[in-house]
């Protein structure tokens, strides 16, 4: 728990969401301390990334409580919702850099609407950032002309820019080769440890949330199935844990 | 017999078919409801500060300048084909002296404005509805509000105001391309200078002619942008989903356009007599 406010950056409780007839969330309960990253495992289609979704307001819950820093983010109007988005950084499965800018009028987009540097500094910024990716060398080029890898580190700096305290991660590593893959899960345990970062990273890569995260969730039927470090998870008695983990390894 | 099968057939359609009129039904009035509300969300977006002046010129741009050659033909092929349909009805008519003034009134009052806002539709629609259908489904739309920028504001607002704006500007170059080719055609029939042929269109001419049927095409305008840029937002479906959007931008927005016309024609002579 945070020592300072006494409260966790994200705290999620007891939140429900239904498309129709389907339930994806059946009331999941989630609680991330200052500092952790968070695993959340699963099978396709078991609303891992509309979690994600419902964190940061993008989507609204059916029912249950998100609350962000202390403020509770469901129920707020659109501007109160902004002022709490710019506290947490989001990486998009598919990155989703805007296809009209360049990489770096992609990173400098939250900048030069939130931030009040002088467009020196702004660019300084921007170069920083790809810089922290090894994407420094890339900035004219566009989105349509880099490498799907490339995009996640792009999307990543364009995360990083405002300087969040909570970050998002949908499946940062999916559809990348090994080594991509590899360079992609580095660059957030070096997020974690430089910048001692909250995060909760959706993903199926469980070698790579291995070594990124302090502990898993195993999202099955709309809750948590179980939780813990992997090492937890493996001595789970449960046949879906125990298939899910055989699958996946 | 086949009377009574007949009949029986007949009842078993119309079961069938009331349940998907009804859904049709229900379908549009949401339509209705929903665009009503984005509507309401857009003009607060685009009233409220910040303001997004750079996106705006960047848009205007995009609208207007780049629509400013397909626009000056359609006006210009309008004005030929007048020319030459009015000469010969005028001339069996023996009022043939009455040509000029007949194509400005046609080009300024109707042929310029509504052929300004179809033309638009067609381009922009079809452009703003691919587009932002496409961030939709790329998540760059959920991009956008996640980096705490509301993209009624930044995307929906800029375009609607940037249609609004560069409607009447496009009309008038629609009119002046469709006033000197309907000249030109008529004049290689019957030799008249510009300036004689000018002076003749425009000598009955009021201002209550000309302002008003210009000045209607800012509706067009916020029309097409509202339309396109509300179909583009709820794309759903992948890039089929865009194909659909960029589809129903162009037809509803020329629907509407034409729709709205018959009403604001009632409407300014209602008001302009």
């Amino acid at each position: 728990m945070d020592q300072k406010s006494g409260v966790a950056p994200i705290v999620i409780d007891n939140l429900h969401k239904k498309f129709g007839d389907q339930t994806v969330l059946n009331g999941i309960s989630l609680h991330v301390e200052r500092g952790e990253t968070v695993a959340v495992l699963g099978r396709s289609g078991t609303g891992k990334s509309v979690l994600l979704k419902l964190i940061i307001g993008l989507q609204p819950a059916d029912s249950g409580t998100v609350t962000i820093e202390g403020q509770q983010v469901t129920g707020l109007d659109v501007n109160q919702l902004n002022e709490v988005r710019k506290s947490v950084g989001f990486l998009f499965q598919q990155a989703a850099l805007y296809d009209s800018l360049t990489v770096e009028e992609n990173v400098a987009f939250p900048l030069n609407r939130h931030s009040t540097m002088s467009d020196a500094d702004r660019k300084k910024r921007v170069r920083e950032l790809l810089g922290s990716v090894g994407m420094d060398q890339d900035l004219e080029k566009m989105p349509s002309e880099i490498s799907g890898g490339m995009q996640k580190r792009v999307g990543l700096a364009r995360a990083l820019a405002l300087d969040p305290e909570i970050l998002l991660f949908d499946e940062p590593t999916a559809g990348l080769d090994p080594i991509t893959a590899a360079e992609i899960g580095k660059l957030i345990l070096e997020l974690k440890q430089k910048r001692k970062m909250t995060a909760i990273v959706v993903t199926h890569d469980i070698r790579g949330a291995k070594v990124f995260s302090d502990r898993m969730i195993l999202i099955h039927e709309g809750n948590i199935l179980a939780e813990g470090p992997l090492a937890d998870l493996q001595k789970s008695k449960h046949p879906f844990v125990i298939q899910f983990l055989k699958e996946s390894s | 017999m086949s009377t009574v099968i007949s009949g029986a057939l007949a009842k078993g359609r119309a079961r069938d078919l009331a349940p998907a009129v009804k859904s049709i039904f229900i379908e549009g009035f949401e339509w209705f409801g929903e665009i009503g509300i984005f509507c309401a969300r857009v003009v607060r977006a685009a009233v409220a500060p910040p303001y997004e002046v750079g996106e705006l010129v960047r848009q205007c741009d995009a609208i207007g300048a780049k629509s400013l050659s397909l626009v000056a033909l359609a006006g210009a092929a309008t004005g030929v084909v007048l020319s030459l349909q009015t000469h010969d009805a005028l001339t069996r008519f023996g009022a043939k002296s009455l040509l000029p003034a007949v194509i400005v009134f046609s080009i300024i009052k109707e042929s310029g404005p509504v052929i300004t806002g179809l033309v638009v539709a067609g381009r922009v629609g079809a452009g703003i509805g691919a587009e932002l259908g496409s961030m939709k489904v790329t998540e760059q739309i959920d991009a956008m509000e996640a980096s705490a920028v509301d993209p009624y504001k930044f995307l929906a607002a800029t375009r609607v105001l940037a249609c609004v704006l560069m409607l009447p500007l496009l009309t008038l170059a629609a009119d002046f391309s469709g006033l000197v080719m309907g000249w030109l055609a008529n004049a290689l029939a019957d030799p008249i200078s510009f300036r004689l042929f000018i002076e003749n269109g425009f000598k009955n001419v009021l201002f209550s002619d000309f302002i008003p049927p210009t000045f209607k095409t800012t509706i067009f305008g916020f029309i097409i942008g509202v339309v396109a840029c509300f179909q583009g937002m709820r794309t759903k479906g992948g890039t089929e989903g865009v194909g659909r959007s960029a589809t129903s931008s162009v037809v509803l927005s020329s629907l509407f356009v034409i729709l709205a016309d018959v009403v604001l024609v009632r409407l300014i002579q209602m008001l302009w007599g």
